[in-house]
């Protein structure tokens, strides 16, 4: 199996949301890659489309690193909408 | 349980405060029932006993197919034969799913399944006993099923994020295979003949007390149990699961009109669970050490399938170079 691919597989449930990351599979190129993935993942009508994604090309954050990274909007409350106070005569905004 | 005797390599539970800062900080976040992700720091004991876990219960899916796959080309009609496959297909999925989940702990899968294949990794003992008549397809389905959904349904809360993803994706497939089992018995027990009724006794003869020992020894012979729930890989003794089996079990074999093969198996109003006798437990360490009625077959058939499959996946290497080239040129 380490002579093939590792893919990640990602599932559109239905049109209109977006793909979700559900696992992955191996395979020696991107379409059996995509038959592997259908097989696995959608035996029961769990989607409406595959994307599929050579694992080492995925870079991701650090976990250990989340505070460094999302910290900093945690103390920026003027980015919501409910931190502006109106008055109640303008109505629904 | 598809992983009985995980070893955890661990003596004794340390006390948060004999471990180290990291280690610490680990533990407290379980304890809050935070998931582990694969790019956590987490102990080197915990990542190699999950990769043991999880393999386990890999293996145990992909060698719980073989003894299904004996009644593909047996099955008394087209439909039983539909759903037979496509159980087995859910197998190989789950399968798929856990070694997935092994990957991402670093774990080769060639080198795990190598494990499997020279004896080294186990998997769970129920698959070492025969499948011998058509009704041991629905006991397999009712009661190794059954006594897997109970195992892994508190999985779906394990503390590794990856695990406990695989675990709410097959619990959701599984509960699909223990009807089917059901439902078949329940017909030839309903609508069959003396002889169909009395092969369906004879099945759950066979596999219930193997179903029994899926849970792996009870509590006072688990030495790995305590770390393992510390760790929240475990979340429940083998004697709790195996006693909220068999309570869920017995009145689905009154339904059937079927009876156990023990004695001892009563109502204990007084504790408000069934009471039941002794397990064999030779016979399980037995077929634990590879000495069941099918070890040494099943392994065969393993080996077999991946060398048999070699110029199969070579085929495939070439011919997604040859499909290469082509686009380059």
């Amino acid at each position: 199996m380490s002579e093939w691919t590792l893919f990640e597989v990602f599932v559109r449930s239905k049109h209109g949301l977006n793909h979700k990351h559900v696992g992955s599979v191996h395979a020696a190129d991107t379409d059996m890659a995509l038959e592997n993935a259908r097989d696995l993942y959608t035996r029961r009508s769990e989607g409406v489309s595959l994307w599929i994604v050579p694992s080492n090309m995925i870079t991701a954050s650090a976990t250990d690193e989340k505070e460094a990274l999302f910290d900093p909007s945690d103390d920026k409350v003027y980015r919501h909408a409910s931190f502006y106070k109106l008055p109640d005569e303008v109505g629904h905004m | 349980m598809y992983a009985q005797m995980v070893e955890t390599g661990v003596k004794q539970v340390k006390a948060l405060d004999d471990m180290s800062p990291e280690e610490r900080a680990f533990q407290e976040k379980v304890d809050a029932e935070i998931k582990i992700e694969p790019k956590n720091w987490m102990p080197d004991a915990y990542r190699k006993t999950l990769i043991r876990q999880v393999s386990q219960h890999a293996h145990s899916e992909i060698v719980g197919m073989l003894p299904e796959g004996n009644w593909v080309t047996r099955a008394p009609t087209f439909k039983r034969k539909l759903q037979l496959m496509a159980k087995i297909q859910d197998e190989a999925g789950h399968g798929l799913y856990l070694y997935s989940a092994m990957e991402t702990l670093g774990a080769d899968r060639d080198e795990e399944v190598e494990k499997l294949h020279s004896g080294r990794a186990k998997y769970s003992s129920i698959f070492n006993y025969p499948t011998l008549n058509w009704a041991d397809m629905g006991a397999v389905g009712w009661l190794v099923d059954g006594a897997a959904i109970v195992n892994q349904v508190v999985l779906q809360r394990t503390s590794y994020g990856p695990y406990s993803r695989a675990m709410i994706r097959i619990c959701k497939e599984e509960s699909f295979h223990q009807r089917q089992g059901y439902e078949m018995l329940l017909t030839m027990m309903q609508q069959g003949n003396d002889a169909q009724k009395a092969m369906v006794q004879d099945a759950i003869n066979r596999l219930w007390w193997p179903a029994l020992m899926m849970f792996g020894p009870s509590d006072a012979d688990s030495p790995n149990s305590a770390q393992s729930m510390a760790w929240k890989i475990k979340r429940h003794t083998n004697d709790e699961l195996r006693q909220r089996f068999i309570d869920q079990t017995v009145p689905q074999l009154e339904i059937l009109g079927c009876s156990a093969p023990d004695p001892d198996l009563k109502w204990n109003a007084e504790r408000g669970h069934y009471d039941f006798g002794e397990i064999q437990w030779g016979e399980f360490f037995d077929v634990i050490k590879g000495n069941g009625p099918c070890n040494r077959e099943r392994l065969e058939t393993r080996r077999n399938a991946i060398s048999d499959g070699t110029w199969v996946r070579q085929a495939a290497v070439a011919h997604a170079n040859k499909k290469k080239q082509r686009a380059a040129a």
